[in-house]
């Protein structure tokens, strides 16, 4: 099979997407003739013209919000932030709005919005762009979340996130945009709501999201030559979250660690323990292990950054010790 | 009072007519806070009518509007009956938002009410992305976003003017400028007192005009809406009013601003003023005003009657539709 780039694999999902509906738009900084700082709207500009690619003024409230009355009246907006830290100046607008006009026009009005950037630590990006937050929209009601790890989920989830008729938080790890992988020519899509298991195994099941999934294939095979074996879950999507793929992996190793780049408190690998507990409490042979990003802002200089986020080596350790519990 | 405009007189009538709906509701509206009907905030138009009538005449139903926390007087001039609006304040399940929303939250997008809101400023960027669809799509529709004084030193009025005049998007911005936000005044937020003129800040036609002489708005609000129906982009209007009960029921209301300043406006009162001059250009009689008053009425009493026996919403729904479907 041949393999492109995550970037080119989602960017070949949202054409094939625009292909299909003209009612498919795409807001963002330099997302026009330029074709996105990450190259995510490449080629797209020349072949649907501005009113589908266009470019905004450095206003995220402002386009944010213009886009929530946009998937009020009839289209399907896709908003491309660059870095989804700058999302955060739409806070308001996605909240108090784009996560509940569904609940509160009693189902009338749909919110068929794509909110798409890059997340995550590292390139000495700093703290105001490598921030992940998926956990705070988790929070939300009314929004779906999806981080995708690979090139072949990139276009499959991206595909179901335009076709979607609720708010999409669509959040691409920075560290993954030139990764390479198998992607089919033909179309497909990729349900939310669906782990996949990226490795069998038989001893511990560690849960992982974007970047820290390879970063767990790597800890995972370096641990096979000590004669460990390690089951990695990457849930793909965080809401909704499929807690039953990590509840049968854990009635078989009987242990779980959560390996997130992202912060600890009121986290993802928090949410993932409070079900374990309640669901497969009796599977469990060991208390459940959490590897987090410190909890602290990004650092820029290569060695207070690479100190504050899981690497290969810190996850080998953490399961290894997980396996001494 | 606007005085040389060509406005037929069938058009004159149905003002004063959705003046007076607006008007009794509100009253209605007040009454039944009083009474214990109303479970949560209860903002009335009553001294605003004109604006919200004014502008809507102009409007089909596909047309859209955004609303504010003060918005039962657009809901009504866009043609979401009284019962609907009364029912969802009452919290029943015939409310136009299904008892889910309440005053701030009604929504009817089936008539384009695409909701009042709770927090001040979103609906102004909303109503630019409705006329980002209507460009996009080649459809002929217009999109209008109702604000207050209190919204414009707000950022969404910024970006939201600002997108909507760099895309030429057909909306209409108007600024109900009602002197208080809240009990702040406007005089205190700006030091520029002039709203109309920040429109050419943004390349946009911006107009001020007298909010309690309906013509007037009327003839304002045509000519926007025909501007953005031919391609011809946004604009901002200025409608100088002011609000006469309190800004909420329940609240006090005699801290920020005289009896005398009050009293000065009651005399400037919308119907009041369309009232006098129908009946001087003898285009109706005060027995017919009088009639359109009883019949408007007997309306109302009867929505209120229906909200009262609308059930309250089966509590098993209240997570009915957070998503379009299940995951």
């Amino acid at each position: 099979m041949r393999e492109i780039t995550f970037t080119a694999a989602a960017r070949e999902g949202l054409a094939e997407e625009m292909e299909r509906d003209p009612t498919i738009f795409v807001v963002g900084e330099g997302i026009g003739a330029r074709g996105g700082n990450f190259g995510t709207t490449l080629g797209l500009y020349e072949k649907y013209g501005g009113m589908r690619l266009n470019d905004t003024p450095i206003a995220e409230r402002g386009f944010v919000g213009m886009c929530c009355g946009a998937a009020m009246t009839g289209s399907r907006p896709i908003v491309d932030f660059m870095f989804a830290d700058f999302i955060l100046d739409a806070m308001g607008e996605l909240l108090n709005q784009i996560a509940k006009i569904q609940y509160m026009s009693s189902g009338r009005l749909k919110m068929p919005i794509v909110l798409r950037g890059c997340i995550g630590i590292g390139n000495s990006a700093a703290t105001h762009h490598s921030g992940s937050y998926y956990s705070i929209y988790t929070h939300i009601p009314g929004f779906r979340v999806v981080v995708p790890s690979t090139p072949y989920d990139a276009k499959g989830l991206f595909k179901t996130a335009i076709r979607s008729d609720d708010p999409v938080m669509f959040l691409e790890h920075k560290s993954l945009l030139n990764l390479k992988g198998e992607v089919p020519e033909q179309e497909y899509y990729l349900p939310f709501g669906k782990a996949n298991v990226v490795r069998h195994g038989e001893m511990v099941t560690v849960v992982a999201l974007g970047l820290m999934v390879h970063k767990t294939l790597e800890a995972a095979a370096l641990l096979e030559q000590e004669g460990i074996s390690v089951q990695v879950i990457d849930p793909r999507t965080v809401a909704p979250l499929d807690m039953d793929t990590v509840l049968e992996s854990i009635h078989k190793t009987g242990r779980l660690l959560i390996v997130d780049e992202s912060f600890a408190p009121c986290g993802i690998g928090a949410e993932v323990t409070a079900q374990v507990v309640s669901r497969g409490f009796d599977d469990l042979d060991a208390p459940i292990a959490r590897l987090n990003g410190a909890h602290t802002p990004t650092p820029y200089s290569p060695t207070l950054e690479a100190a504050v986020v899981p690497n290969t080596e810190t996850i080998a350790q953490a399961i290894r010790d997980l396996l001494k519990e | 009072m606007a005085s040389d405009l060509n406005i037929n007189k069938q058009t004159q009538i149905a003002l004063y007519r959705t003046m007076v709906l607006i008007r009794q509701t509100e009253e209605a509206l007040a009454r039944s806070h009083q009474q214990g009907l109303i479970h949560g905030a209860c903002h009335t138009y009553v001294g605003q009518e004109a604006v919200a009538t004014g502008v809507c005449a102009h409007l089909k139903h596909q047309d859209v509007v955004f609303s504010t926390h003060r918005g039962h007087g657009h809901a009504l001039a866009k043609g979401v009956p009284p019962r609907e609006v009364i029912a969802e304040l009452f919290g029943r399940v015939d409310g136009c938002s299904r008892g889910r929303g309440g005053s701030m939250h009604l929504f009817s997008p089936e008539v384009g009410l695409m909701g009042t809101t709770g927090i001040v400023g979103p609906n102004i960027l909303q109503a630019a992305g409705a006329g980002y669809t209507f460009k996009l799509l080649g459809q002929s529709l217009v999109s209008v976003a109702f604000f207050g004084d209190g919204a414009v030193n707000n950022g969404a009025f910024h970006e939201g003017l600002n997108l909507a005049a760099i895309y030429q998007l057909p909306v209409l911005f108007v600024c109900e400028n009602n002197l208080y936000a809240t009990e702040v005044p406007f005089s205190f937020s700006s030091r520029n007192p002039q709203v109309g003129e920040r429109g050419a800040m943004y390349g946009m036609p911006g107009i001020v005009v007298d909010g309690n002489d309906v013509l007037a708005v009327y003839q304002a609000a045509g000519e926007a809406v025909t501007r953005a129906r031919s391609d011809g982009g946004p604009t901002l209007i200025e409608c100088r009013t002011y609000r006469i009960r309190a800004h909420a029921e329940g609240m006090r209301d005699g801290t920020y601003r005289s009896t005398q300043e009050v009293a000065q406006w009651k005399e400037r009162d919308p119907i009041k003023l369309l009232g006098a001059r129908l009946t001087t250009d003898g285009i109706a009689t005060q027995g017919e005003l009088d009639e359109i008053g009883r019949t408007i009425r007997a309306e109302t009493e009867l929505a209120i009657e229906f909200a009262k026996n609308s059930p309250f919403p089966d509590p098993r729904t209240a997570t009915d539709f957070i998503y379009s479907t299940q995951a």
